[in-house]
């Protein structure tokens, strides 16, 4: 049982190699820390390995066992996954796979990789995984207001923090940037693409340190773990606490039809989650008002996307919206409300604006955000 | 984190250094949080690299204890002589500068070199060098980082002698930290410490390590976006903008400021909009929140402007801030407070910014 994590000692572990770009060298440190566990005696294998070409990395898979990809099928092409099925049938101790974030190909058992990696866990499998901070679903909004780019393929949250380890995989830009030049990293025609576009160097430095304070936090959110056993020295003891004491946040989000909302809920969660506090979403339907399918499917699916990032979320009924909200947070403890911001001039924005104004009025024992929209950077 | 980040006035003097001596080396920096992260194996394995590359590259000096990984590339690089004075072993700069290699590799920056030589510690031979025009790649460990040196030793019960000014650090060319997961391996266990406590003294240390390095990579996005002339649309960093006025509920402003900035590594700065014909009893009141301020470790700044909404948004675009928190209040007269249109034009304008209400 290793002292950092006393509690799960049936599941497998995971330890995330984590970066902020193509070519920092995750891929290459998972596949060190798989042959050290072999050389160690280890059962390793290496369930998925994304090669791109490059020649260092390629050689670092020498002398491990790899488990072949599975091969599906999807509209006339033939896509190659990983194969958990197999994995699981092989029993391996460690196993290594690459791209965390990734997502299946339709007619995979699951939708996505780190569901995949989920079931290995369960069976009690170690593995060892690669992903990128800008894959994080809570900095969504802020990766695209750095990069301009709206990453798809996202992990909640809860899924990294669920990890024994989170170890960040630094290089320079200035040393990402020579290496792409050298043709390390890409082609040469995806890497002039890249250069143009994601790995312009105020990006990358941007990305680098968000990946850093990630790292940090995750070190950080690691310590709670041990919060039954008080430290002995002073030294920790100040800071064991100043992270337990003063936990009394309660933040609640509401969620409407529009799509703001997912920037909000992804917001909340983030401070809730820094905050150690509770979150709850909540959308308020109006009796009086006729359903409109499209904006209650709309609503349901912000609905979804918060417990999907394990946010408590419910519908209530109220023909005050505000009143509705105010009175679920006091019923509920809450100490702040999340609401989005106004976008442009107009009724809408009267409305939206009007619903700040009530709030604030009504919850005068509450604080109330007014969370900003993140737009992506004029170039 | 106090005293962790150079002031402005620093910054402008690092800025100006750094204009004044384009002709300079290259410093690149590994840090590293405990030894045994691999910091050495990582700056000769770089060498290595650029040797392979065509780059002259000699070994200035290297620490005592090295690991066969580390003895191995060692092998391939050719090794300056070092001077020994009173049984130490201290960089030969006269050697070097006559060598003159394009990068010198120097093993542990923070060494105080004996009486006699020729500076009086190791980062100012590196500083030498560097003027010279020689790249280094160096290693050290956070303990040695002066201003983080005293937070260590409280963690770790040593207390070091020799150390590097951050500014040092700050003005490096490049900064990679070296992260390891915690090994066991890497504890040298304080007398009847538990096995948990050593785990986390181990984690603080690694948290310190990431964070400096962070704060290293904001000062160098700052440079670079002014350099350019570019405006960031959205902090990397957390950074809360508490403004005040005399009759805001002030202590529970500043106190969620804190502990939002404490929890997200941040920055917190307690903003005043300068308003003239104050009260006798406005001003005392004013006068007591700054000192509150002041006592929760925020930076204070008194902004100008005939329009607080302006001022106070000029203010956060400049400082890549991304909180603001305001007082609310249906109450008070204008300049005692924030009124409706103040907290809507602000939040109809803080693009890329969270405004929080705090009605009082």
């Amino acid at each position: 049982m290793s002292p950092l994590n006393p509690a799960r000692e049936d599941r497998g572990k995971l330890r995330i190699y984590l970066g902020y770009a193509a070519g920092v060298g995750k891929t290459y440190q998972m596949l060190a820390e798989a042959q050290d566990a072999k050389q160690a005696g280890h059962d390793v294998v290496v369930g998925y390995f994304e090669p791109h070409g490059r020649v260092d990395t390629i050689a670092k898979t020498r002398g491990l066992e790899m488990i072949g990809r599975r091969r599906i099928e999807y509209r006339g092409t033939v896509f190659e996954e990983m194969d958990t099925a197999a994995i699981l049938a092989r029993r391996p101790g460690i196993c290594a796979v690459d791209e965390f974030p990734h997502t299946n190909v339709p007619g995979s058992e699951r939708p996505k990789r780190w569901q995949d990696v989920q079931v290995l866990l369960d069976a009690g499998i170690d593995v060892i995984t690669t992903m990128n901070i800008q894959h994080l679903e809570s900095l969504n909004d802020q990766v695209f207001a750095i990069s301009g780019i709206r990453v798809r393929e996202t992990i909640p949250d809860w899924v990294v923090q669920q990890a024994d380890q989170v170890v960040m995989v630094d290089l320079t830009p200035r040393a990402l940037l020579n290496r792409l030049i050298r043709g390390v990293v890409y082609a040469p025609d995806k890497a002039q693409r890249a250069l143009d576009h994601f790995f312009k160097e105020s990006t990358l430095v941007a990305l680098r340190e968000l990946a850093l304070r990630q790292t940090a936090h995750e070190v950080e959110i690691r310590q709670l773990d041990l919060e039954d056993i008080p430290p002995a020295t002073p030294a920790l003891q100040s800071s064991f606490e100043a992270r337990v004491t003063g936990r009394t946040d309660r933040i609640l989000v509401y969620v409407t039809s529009d799509p703001s909302s997912a920037m909000v809920i992804r917001r909340a969660k983030r401070v809730a989650d820094y905050l150690q506090a509770d979150c709850f979403a909540v959308a308020v339907d109006q009796p009086s008002v006729p359903r409109n399918g499209d904006a209650w499917e709309a609503t349901e699916r912000h609905l979804n996307f918060a417990r999907h990032l394990h946010v408590e979320a419910r519908r209530l009924e109220g023909e005050e919206v505000a009143s509705a909200l105010v009175d679920f947070a006091r019923r509920n403890g809450i100490t702040q409300i999340f609401l989005a911001r106004p976008k442009e001039r107009g009724i809408h924005t009267f409305l939206r604006r009007n619903l700040a104004q009530k709030v604030v009025q009504l919850a005068r024992d509450m604080q109330v955000t007014i969370a900003a929209e993140r737009e992506a950077p004029h170039s | 984190m106090e005293n962790r980040r150079p002031t402005p006035e620093e910054m402008l003097r690092l800025a100006e250094a750094e204009e004044s001596s384009k002709k300079l080396g290259l410093l690149k920096v590994f840090l590293g949080y405990a030894s045994g992260v691999g910091k050495s194996f990582r700056m000769v394995d770089e060498g290595r690299r650029r040797k392979e590359r065509g780059e002259d590259v000699i070994v200035g000096a290297i620490q005592p204890g090295i690991t066969p990984e580390v003895e191995a590339v060692l092998k391939t690089l050719e090794i300056a002589p070092v001077l020994t004075l009173d049984g130490v072993s201290v960089l030969d700069v006269p050697a070097i500068l006559r060598r003159k290699p394009e990068v010198c590799l120097v093993d542990g920056l923070a060494y105080d070199n004996p009486a006699g030589a020729r500076n009086p510690s190791r980062w100012l031979d590196v500083k030498e060098l560097l003027g010279a025009g020689i790249n280094v790649i160096t290693s050290i460990n956070i303990q040695y980082i002066a201003e983080l040196s005293e937070r260590v030793a409280a963690l770790t019960g040593k207390r070091v002698k020799a150390t590097v000014p951050q500014s040092f650090l700050f003005s490096a060319d490049e900064i990679v930290v070296v992260d390891a997961p915690p090994d066991m391996s890497m504890v040298r266990s304080a007398e009847g410490e538990s096995e948990v406590d050593a785990a986390r003294r181990l984690s603080e240390l690694r948290e310190i390590a990431l964070l400096f390095a962070a704060d290293v990579v904001d000062y160098q996005l700052a440079q670079y976006l002014a350099r350019n002339g570019l405006e960031q649309s959205s902090g990397t960093q957390e950074r809360v903008l508490v403004c005040i006025t005399p009759r805001a509920n002030a202590k529970a402003m500043i106190e969620s400021g804190r502990r939002n900035a404490d929890r997200f590594h941040g920055e917190l700065i307690v903003a005043y909009v300068k308003q003239h014909d104050l009260s006798a009893e406005d001003q005392a009141s004013l006068e007591k929140n700054l000192a509150l301020a002041r006592q929760h470790r925020a930076e204070i700044q008194l902004l100008e402007g005939d329009e607080p909404v302006d001022a106070i948004l000029r203010f956060a675009r400049e400082r890549r801030v991304t909180q603001i928190f305001v007082g609310h209040s249906l109450r008070q007269k204008w300049w005692q407070r924030f009124t409706h249109n103040h907290v809507d034009r602000l939040i109809e304008q803080a693009k890329g910014i969270d405004v929080r209400i705090f009605p009082h």
